[in-house]
């Protein structure tokens, strides 16, 4: 039988939510994506974390550009919302569906490609302006979909799968986004679900713009020896530094850690960050240190993973422009549109 | 935990849980299969090979592989096993030639089997093709133990049975017919080179109460059906009561209706979750309008004017605890039924009049001979006992499987070998790939419902004792029923080298059965990372995995079988491969076995 979609099965075992959906409840399609492609854990890294915090399919939307990371969205959360835009316009697409409804949970798909090269504009002002949303930037260095060119992510002296070197310097999103003022700024690798889930869930929960930068390897173009993003560098490389572990209100904290080890967050819905293996004094709440870290570490082999920034503090795009903080479709459709008269006294003001 | 070593001829067997069930081992998926590709004449000497009557046993089996069916774990319901069984019966076509035959010559040792029920029957099966001369026993008329004379033909019609039966007989199997043994140390005295036991435990239970003895209208359950399947009892009184609420109860009631009955009650002394029926055969009386009454309890017998007119019975009331155990039990009060007969349908002992106490046989508790589980010898050499004689009462199935056993002990025993000697199961790997997501099985998960089995209008059932009430399975029910077989012996099969640690095989899987963990790790806490409630069923752990030293581990209770994850791995560290496990009967005991996996 030539592959067929994933059937969704009830075990009778299975575990569910405080919703009473199971974890293939938040399934979708059957991916396309070549076998073993680091997206697809991404993808199910997802379907676990929204599982998990039991947020109702319906109550999400998906928003993504073009790249096969951006295809993900229909692999997950088939029971949501969602819109595949054109190549590095998803950022504006999610500002605008943001503004009109910030009652949802939001989560952008994206590619090194798509985020680095054609969106690059559009990505660095989604962060500025502090929207509020989880952004997942699947990052495999090259162009997967287009079928393995170096993208603005590949690595100083990587070769690519036909032996050329690349001889720019890499786009670090990280580092990008800490100098543009995001407020949570998080480096993952796809096979590593655990951290990959408890960041996404962390992510989901902060009020504002969430950067999850995943190392993605594409085995099709990009796992090759000599690649920095092959999943042989990826396991021997990364290094997970920063646990963060999102606790629920009224939610018990369970493990017991030693004095110093742990840091809390409060986060804006009352429940709590718990962020723990903090190394010598290293404050994921200081840019400057954060700033640091990720520049002492960068000529190094070595891949820092884990939460590195995080502000709770900051006011997200809605807070700082003012903005209703009612879904349009709820408000009343004389509010919404008060008329021509309004319209035109508005007007006058501007002239 | 260890490394699971899949080379254990069990590790595979059990996962699949139907075959692992059946007494027998009978290769299911493996048969289901052949029926999908209208291989019916295969399917059905496929079966053969392992539990001998296909076409009885896909009516009448106990079918221990149904509830043990991994489908049932996430279905309501699980794979209609025996009904499929039925159809490779039914569609066999012509297979005679493919039987086993009578051998030109025979090896000169003679073996006596004594009764001549399906253990016995196997035991021929297995061994006059081999040469030896078996010559059955029989008391009765005619041959197939309880298979004739107490299983309705309502269920198991006469031709079927004789059938079945003939394509041994014609294997050079003498049967004596009206031939019952009187006397062991007879017996023994006619130097046969072995003895089999197969005489069954069909001496049904009394009841003794006040009033028993009064009137011959009260009958013991196992003896009433024998008549009535030898012609001796053609009718019955308008008002039954059946006592008991097992299997022989179903073929009472069931029966009765057929010799002219008008109300039928089965009087059950505790609640229905305690009832030892099969569900089917509950299911199967109440659609023919038998009353089930709980929480009876008999006490007497009303006889008046020298007639059985009623039976009174104590009204029961249980405590149960949260585990529906029953700790306490107390009588609310008393009710007298009226009826004409009454059946008794209460259990089956073990008897053994004919063996002498000095024979050299011993017998143990509740009179039960002494036999070994795995030789069924008794305590005297040369003398087998298999079926309902060896453990009392049990079923075809289990009988089957008793005389395997016993044929391959008689044989070495008659060779001059150690009839514990013997070689053991083993398992060999076949591939199933074809191409890019193709296999030569069909992986589809089909989330279709059981097929229902149709049965014959209540109208037409009643008008004669033989008319079979199950219609088997029409075309569409087939097409159907097969696709639901989850082929659980298509095994999944993990090369720890190959694996990249990509987490592709663990995303897909629609069962969430798969994960990685760091290695040496304890039982509970893999079970724990994977949700795995049976530990029943194995825990797959692999060996150690290039790039992170983690094992890949995999909760084979849920596991559909789906390839999904074999589809998805980049590099086939994951494939499915068919699973041939090979059991050795008495014919291929020399073809080595025990080979492990490479
Ligand atoms: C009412 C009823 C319904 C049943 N329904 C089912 C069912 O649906 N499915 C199922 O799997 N099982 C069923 N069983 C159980 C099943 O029939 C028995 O477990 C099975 O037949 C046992 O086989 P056997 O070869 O051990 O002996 P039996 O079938 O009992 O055969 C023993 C034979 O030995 C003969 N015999 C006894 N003593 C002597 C002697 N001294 N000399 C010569 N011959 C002798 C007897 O006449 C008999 O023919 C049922 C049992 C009963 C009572
Ligand atoms: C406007 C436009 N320019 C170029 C392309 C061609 N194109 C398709 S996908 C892609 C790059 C995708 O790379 P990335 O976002 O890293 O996704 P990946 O496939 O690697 O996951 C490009 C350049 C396009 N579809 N549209
Ligand atoms: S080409 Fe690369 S990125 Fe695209 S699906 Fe295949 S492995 Fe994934
Ligand atoms: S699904 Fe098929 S192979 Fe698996 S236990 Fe059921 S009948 Fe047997
Ligand atoms: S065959 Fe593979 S994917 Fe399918 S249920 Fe079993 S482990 Fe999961
Ligand atoms: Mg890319």
């Amino acid at each position: 039988m030539s592959s067929f979609a994933k059937p969704l099965i009830r075990r009778k075992d299975a575990p569910t939510n405080d919703l009473g959906l199971i974890r293939a409840d938040y399934d979708g399609a059957m991916s396309t994506l070549c076998a073993g492609c680091g997206h697809d854990s991404v993808t199910a890294g997802l379907t676990r974390a929204f599982f998990e915090l039991s947020i109702a399919p319906h109550k999400a939307v998906k928003v993504s550009g073009i790249g096969c990371s951006s295809k993900t969205t229909a692999y997950f959360l088939g029971q949501s919302h969602g819109i595949n835009t054109v190549h590095g316009r998803m950022p504006a697409v999610a500002t605008g569906a943001v503004a009109a409804n910030s009652a949802l949970s939001y989560v952008g798909v994206s590619g090194d490609g798509d985020s680095l090269s054609i969106g690059l504009g559009q990505f660095v002002h989604a962060m500025r302006r502090n929207v509020n949303m989880l952004y997942m930037l699947e990052n495999n260095g090259v162009y997967g979909l287009t079928k393995g060119q170096f993208s603005a992510a590949a690595d100083f002296g990587a070769s690519s799968k036909k032996g050329e070197i690349n001889e720019q310097p890499p786009l670090d999103p990280v580092s990008l986004a800490l100098s543009v003022g995001a407020t949570f700024v998080a480096r993952a690798f796809s096979g590593d679900k655990d951290q990959l889930v408890s960041l996404i869930k962390a992510g989901l929960k902060h009020k504002g713009f969430a950067l999850i930068d995943v190392i993605s390897p594409c085995v099709s173009f990009n796992d090759h020896k000599g690649s920095t993003k092959s999943y042989a560098h990826a396991y021997k490389y990364y290094h997970p530094a920063i646990h963060a572990d999102y606790v629920p209100v009224g939610k018990e904290i369970t493990a017991a850690y030693q004095a110093g080890e742990l840091l809390p967050v409060e986060m804006h819905d009352g429940g709590t960050l718990q962020l723990r293996k903090l190394q010598n004094g290293y404050d994921p709440r200081d840019r400057a240190r954060a700033m640091a870290k990720v520049f002492e570490t960068k000529d190094s082999d070595e891949t820092v993973t884990g939460l590195l920034y995080i502000d709770e503090t900051q006011k997200d795009m809605h807070a700082l422009n003012r903005m209703e903080a009612r879904p349009l479709n709820e408000i009343p459709y004389a509010e919404l549109n008060p008329g021509a008269d309004k319209l035109e006294a508005l007007q006058k003001k501007f002239r | 935990m260890r490394p699971t070593n899949v080379g254990d001829p069990d590790y595979f067997h059990k996962v699949v849980d139907c075959q692992w069930a059946c007494p027998a081992h009978t290769p299911v998926p493996a048969y289901i299969r052949l029926i999908a590709q209208g291989q019916y004449g295969d399917a059905y000497l496929l079966n053969r090979a392992s539990n001998v009557f296909p076409g009885i046993l896909g009516r009448v089996c106990d079918r221990p592989c149904e509830p043990a069916c991994r489908r049932g774990r996430v279905d309501e319901a699980p794979v209609a096993i025996c009904r499929l069984k039925r159809v490779a019966a039914d569609h066999r076509g012509d297979i005679e030639a493919q039987l086993p035959k009578k051998p030109a010559k025979t090896n000169g040792k003679r073996i006596a089997l004594i009764g001549a029920g399906p253990a016995s029957f196997t035991v021929a099966n297995d061994l006059a093709p081999m040469g030896y001369e078996c010559t059955i026993f029989e008391r009765q008329s005619a041959p197939g133990g309880l298979m004739r004379s107490n299983i309705p033909a309502f269920r198991l019609p006469e031709h079927i049975l004789s059938e079945e039966l003939n394509y041994i007989l014609d294997m050079g199997v003498e049967l004596k017919l009206g031939a019952g043994v009187e006397s062991m140390k007879a017996l023994l005295d006619e130097n046969w080179d072995a003895i089999f036991i197969g005489t069954g435990a069909a001496k049904g239970k009394d009841l003794i109460l006040p009033g028993r003895d009064a009137s011959d209208r009260i009958h013991i359950g196992t003896d009433w059906l024998d008549s009535v399947a030898f012609e001796h009892t053609e009718n019955i009184g308008k008002n039954v009561l059946i006592i008991g609420v097992g299997n022989t109860a179903m073929d009472c009631c069931r029966t009765s209706l057929r010799l002219g009955a008008k109300t039928v009650k089965v009087m059950a002394r505790k609640p229905r979750a305690f009832f030892k029926a099969s569900a089917w055969e509950l299911d199967d009386a109440e659609e023919e309008d038998i009353e089930i009454l709980v929480n009876h309890s008999p006490k007497s017998f009303v006889i008046e004017n020298g007639k059985l007119v009623g039976m009174v019975f104590e009204k029961m009331e249980y405590t149960l605890d949260d585990a529906g155990r029953i700790t306490g039990q107390s009588v609310s009060g008393e009710i007298t039924i009226p009826c004409d007969d009454v059946i008794l349908a209460i259990g089956q002992d073990n008897a053994f009049p004919w063996i002498e106490k000095d024979a050299g046989i011993e017998f143990g508790k509740w009179d039960i001979p002494k036999v070994d589980e795995a030789t069924f010898e008794s305590t005297k050499a040369g003398v087998f006992f298999g079926g309902d004689a060896a453990f009392g009462p049990k079923n075809i199935i289990w009988a089957v499987e008793h005389g395997h056993q016993a044929a391959i002990s008689i044989d070495k025993y008659c060779q001059g070998k150690s009839v514990s000697d013997r070689t053991p199961d083993d398992v060999k790997l076949a591939p199933t790939k074809m191409g890019m997501f193709e296999w030569r099985y069909s992986n589809a998960y089909d989330d279709s419902d059981r097929r229902k089995m149709r049965h014959v209008e209540l109208v037409d059932r009643f008008s004669k004792l033989d008319v079979e009430v199950e219609l088997g399975f029409s075309p569409e029910q087939i097409a159907t029923e097969v696709e639901r077989c989850l082929n659980c012996d298509v095994q999944t099969v993990f090369d720890a080298p190959l694996c990249e640690e990509c987490d592709a095989c663990i995303d897909i899987c629609p069962v969430d059965c798969l994960s990685m963990e760091a290695s040496g790790q304890p039982e509970d806490a893999l079970r724990t990372a994977l949700h795995s409630t049976e530990e029943e069923q194995a825990l797959f752990v692999s060996d150690s995995l290039p790039l992170t030293g983690r094992v890949m581990i995999k909760d084979e209770n849920v596991c559909l079988h789906c390839g999904l994850c074999a589809e998805r791995c980049p590099t086939a560290a994951w494939d499915m491969q068919e699973g041939l496990i090979h059991i050795h009967h008495a014919n291929d005991q020399d073809a080595g076995g025990g080979e492990s996996l490479s």
